[in-house]
């Protein structure tokens, strides 16, 4: 049974077993993993508890609905279930979908290539180390971009840091992020 | 096509953990329609909101969750297969068509003077995004300043001081940039420019009080 982060291999499994066989067990390990993480993520950007757990039940719902469009080539589960998460939650909160680009990322593909799904897998280990190497100050800031809690003038303020110091401590960390993925 | 201004790292994350107004997420994902590199750099972005999101504090389930959940997918539509977006040649990429509803054909323009038309968009939030046709050689409408503001050139091109904008190039002003854009000699220049409008609204932008474009 997958358990972390570190194995997220199996998580894209886990998926296609939904897809193929509408596997139970890999949808309740998933949602045992994901779900309270999701739900962490809306409460955090600002839904209530009632709300963050119903829309979580709804992004679960998707993944096994859209599992078959799930492209391991493309991105990590946990990438996948992020854009469902963060889609859900815009459409709550403006009652109008998200302007994605054209090609959309979750297209179906034949035949996704097992290299590729390997180095999406250890790209987001790199990036998951680099984050956790950040220095504190620069991966709050990170996390507060994502989880939208704060905004950078309320960190500002929070931190008594110019706004300038908050954007350019931002960059300086999203670049040292990229660095690491190369 | 080169783009030469592309969109930079702060506002694609911003974008990719969807806390722009739906005004600039429309400019930015036009301009991922348009930009290969910066499409790229966005899917790193991307990457990392899964990244932060197994880092996320977690919140425990309620009692039955996961049986609901099934529930629900029992009882749930089967899903919609994904509507093919593919790239076509109009003037309009994708995203903007769902707004317009249609080609570059279908935008009901309305004249401000001088030669220069606009399609207001309707916006669900604060910020405001329109469409601005610019005859070739033309001044772009006046700008304010204290606001945000993002333009994507769709056709033609306009000047900014040293600077040149084509398609696919976007133009970020803020209350620290002063600029005069004019429209190249030649074809008209068409555009999408998103505001700020002057409701407050929280989250990754600051929060700016003026109204923008005044036409």
């Amino acid at each position: 049974m997958p358990s972390g982060p570190s194995d997220d291999a199996d998580w894209a499994g886990c998926v296609r077993r939904i897809a193929d066989v509408q596997d139970r067990a890999a949808f309740a390990a998933l949602f045992a993993h994901f779900a309270p993480r999701v739900k962490g993520f809306l409460i955090r950007s600002g839904l209530g508890v009632a709300q963050a757990e119903d829309c979580t039940q709804d992004v679960m719902a998707t993944l096994w609905q859209k599992a078959a469009q799930f492209d391991p080539g493309r991105a990590t589960v946990s990438t996948w279930i992020f854009t469902i998460a963060r889609n859900r939650k815009i459409d709550i909160l403006r009652r109008h979908a998200r302007p994605e680009p054209e090609d959309l990322p979750w297209g179906p593909e034949p035949e996704p290539e097992q290299a590729e799904a390997l180095g999406r897998q250890q790209e987001a280990e790199r990036l998951g180390a680099a984050l956790a190497a950040l220095p504190q100050a620069q991966r709050e800031l990170v996390e507060a971009a994502y989880f939208g809690d704060l905004s950078q003038s309320e960190i500002a303020e929070k931190t008594g840091l110019p706004l300038g110091t908050v954007k350019s401590r931002l960059r300086l960390a999203l670049e040292k992020l990229r660095h690491a993925m190369k | 096509m080169q783009v030469t201004h592309q969109i930079g790292d702060d506002f694609l994350a911003a974008y990719a953990a969807g806390q722009l107004p739906e005004a600039f997420d429309l400019v930015v994902a036009s301009h991922l329609s348009l930009c290969p590199p910066a499409r790229e750099r966005y899917d790193a972005l991307e990457a990392l909101g899964g990244t932060v999101l197994e880092s996320a504090p977690e919140a425990e389930m309620s009692a039955g969750s996961l049986e609901a959940t099934l529930a629900r997918i029992a009882g749930g539509a089967s899903p919609q297969p994904e509507l093919a977006r593919t790239k076509t040649c109009d003037v309009l990429p994708a995203p903007l068509r769902d707004y317009v509803g249609g080609s570059i054909e279908s935008v009901k323009w309305r004249p401000v003077g001088m030669g220069v038309k606009q399609a207001i968009l309707p916006m669900s939030d604060g910020a405001s995004a329109r469409l601005l046709y610019i005859p070739g050689g033309a001044e772009m409408p006046d700008h304010g300043h204290g606001g945000l503001e993002m333009t994507l050139v769709l056709k033609g091109a306009f000047l900014d001081g040293a600077d040149r904008f084509g398609r696919g190039d976007v133009e970020i002003g803020d209350e620290d940039l002063v600029h005069h854009p004019v429209a190249e000699a030649g074809e008209p220049c068409i555009c999408l420019a998103a505001t700020d409008a002057p409701l407050k609204f929280s989250g990754w932008l600051p929060r700016l009080v003026q109204p923008f474009l005044k036409i």
